[in-house]
């Protein structure tokens, strides 16, 4: 028996709190969850900064990279098996792809790679196909397997229904995270009858698609994502959290271009600032490393980065107000910019636009112009159509968008009586605070 | 702030108006490609590279007002049409726009059939490839499409000439 079929002398289960269990038979699944890079997502938080509102929200990439595996399990295992249009030499593949999905995700990795301009993706390509542990097992299989799971993770995998596994608009990853972040941020959101889901799964050529009686399943699925990304991914604290997060690591860049000497050299960094990291040197960042410096940075001289880290080490975070882009808030923003110089307050690192575009998540979309594959369910007659053409409920929330603009800044230093006190009036009546 | 959204606003302006969001994903795509300083994240997705975050901008600049979305119907789905509204423009001069090579990259992109465009863009999304393995990754990737090798070699030749137009900055 080759390495590929190698099953476990006992079945390993490890507790889960979202999937009760995850199962492990495969030897080669078993390896990859002990290299060390995969052990490095234990220390890369799923949700980033969003520990500072939601104190649950402690949960690794790690917990969520064997939680999307187990989904997938369920789905080649339990639903696809034996049925004509699944080819069951892709199951390992379809294993380690789900596994290993999430593997190039930096610390807090949202803003690190805004900064550094980075891409994760990338990096999961990098510890894939190169000189790692990884590699190694995933080599044992087969030599060519290492370039099936990367191109799987990447979208470019021939087998389209493989990569819809774990990239498409109803996913393992999206099922997952979903409900993997709602327990531990203990909201009563996001969660959706997933096993029915699973059961109403169904393989075609490209994608995976569902059959129309389990619409309802879905609908509730989706409602769950539109809920949980405006209560919690959105959650404009986790965003001000994200904004001191993203200028403290500017701050250092800027600083280092400088010339500054740090109190402790930030060995860590160097590679990052000259823009040149290897995947050595990236490895060897995670959020506990990345934590540490935040301590250290808030005993250095240069006053705006010790005050940014002070802020986010103890959660002294900046207030915001919404903000519209008209002409008339756009000359008001230019008129804040110079109070806040005058104010001796660095506006490049204190006064701040976030968008909800500049966040990650994704909301359902019908894909008109075939811009995303849309979910696809499967009528009685074999006929297939689009989710909202069917479900009024998906369509009345995939129609005109919410988004939204805040503006941020530093309320308690435009409040204190150090200084400049008319200038600060200024600025908080401009700002509606007064 | 905003430069981001002043970008894409400044790219449909001298397009003048884009027909298809499919059409207007590639076209940034190639000019984020050919060195124009966009700064959304494209992935690959079924229909070639795709980014989430050129699409919630383009939304908020619709709900600012400052684009115009005209939905059309077409036979059997829906088309959009971009359009820069009065107040965009009086938006777009608060920012200084120094790309003059922009315009004719836009203008020229914006003549060519969002088919071939997806294919001029899955060609610069493995470009590091050779041309022989590029043309395998279309054929598989994209079988449903069938672009024939004269149209991939038109492709090929189309990045050349594009670049080109984007050197005269």
């Amino acid at each position: 028996m080759g390495y590929s079929e190698e099953k476990m002398y006992e079945e390993k289960v490890f507790k889960d709190p979202v999937h009760r269990y995850i199962h492990i038979k495969d030897r080669v699944i078993w390896d990859l969850i002990g290299t060390k890079e995969f052990q490095r997502l234990r220390r890369i938080r799923q949700l980033g900064t969003t520990f500072l509102v939601f104190h649950g929200a402690e949960h690794s990439r790690l917990n969520h990279s064997l939680g999307v595996y187990e989904i997938v399990r369920r789905i080649v295992d339990d639903v696809f098996d034996g049925r004509p249009e699944w080819d069951k030499e892709e199951r390992l593949l379809s294993l380690c792809a789900a596994l290993l999905h999430d593997l190039g995700h930096g610390p807090f990795s949202h803003s690190f790679e805004k900064v550094f301009d980075l891409d994760h993706e990338q990096f999961t390509q990098q510890i894939i196909l190169g000189d790692t542990e990884i590699h190694e097992v995933l080599a044992k299989v087969d030599p060519g397997f290492p370039k099936k799971v990367a191109d799987v993770i990447a979208k470019t995998y021939r087998n389209k229904l493989v990569v819809s596994l774990i990239s498409s608009q109803i996913d393992a990853d999206r099922m997952d995270y979903l409900q993997r972040d709602a327990y531990f941020t203990g909201v009563s959101y996001g969660h959706f009858d997933m096993e029915r889901i699973l059961r109403v799964m169904r393989p075609k050529e490209d994608q995976v698609v569902i059959k129309h009686s389990g619409m309802h399943a879905v609908e509730d699925y989706i409602m769950s994502r539109y809920q949980m990304y405006w209560q919690v991914y959105f959650h404009p604290v986790t965003r001000s959290a994200e904004v001191i997060l993203t200028k403290i690591l500017h701050r250092a860049k800027h600083l280092s271009e400088k010339s500054y000497t740090f109190k402790l050299p930030p060995i860590h960094f160097y590679s990052l600032f000259e823009g040149k990291i290897s995947l050595d040197d990236y490895l060897k960042l995670d959020e506990s490393v990345m934590l540490y410096y935040f301590q250290l940075w808030q005993e250095e001289s240069d006053p705006i980065l010790s005050d940014l880290c002070t802020r986010f080490v103890n959660r002294k975070l900046f207030k915001y107000v919404e903000f519209h882009p008209s002409n008339e808030q756009m000359s008001k923003l230019l008129e804040l910019n110079k109070l806040f110089h005058k104010a001796g307050i660095d506006p490049e690192y204190y006064l701040v636009v976030d968008s909800s575009s500049d966040l990650p998540y994704d909301f359902y979309r019908p894909g008109e112009e075939e811009e995303r594959l849309p979910i696809h369910l499967m009528k009685n007659n074999g006929e297939i159509r689009e989710l909202s053409r069917e479900s009024e409920i998906v369509d009345s929330i995939s129609g005109k968008r919410r988004t939204d603009h805040k503006l941020y800044f530093p309320a308690d230093i435009l409040e204190n009586d150090t200084g400049r006190r008319k200038i600060k009036k200024q600025i908080r009546q401009l700002l509606d605070l007064d | 702030m905003f430069k981001d959204h002043a970008n894409i606003m400044n790219a449909i302006a001298s397009a003048g108006e884009v027909t298809g969001r499919k059409k207007l994903q590639k076209m940034i795509y190639i000019a984020k490609r050919i060195s124009f300083p966009f700064q959304e994240k494209f992935q690959f997705h079924f229909y070639g590279p795709y980014s989430e975050e050129l699409t919630l901008r383009v939304e908020e600049l619709c709900n600012l007002g400052y684009l115009h979305e005209n939905k059309e119907k077409k036979s059997g789905y829906f088309q959009y049409r971009y359009t820069l509204t009065p107040s965009g423009e009086e938006f777009l001069k608060h920012y200084e726009m120094d790309m003059p090579a922009l315009q004719p990259c836009m203008l020229d992109m914006n003549e060519q059939s969002a088919r071939f465009l997806e294919l001029v863009s899955t060609v610069l999304y493995f470009y590091e490839l050779s041309k022989e393995e590029v043309t395998e990754k279309i054929h598989t990737l994209k079988s449903k499409q069938k672009y024939t090798l004269e149209e991939i070699d038109e492709a090929y030749e189309y990045i050349v000439q594009i670049e080109e137009k984007a050197k005269l900055q």
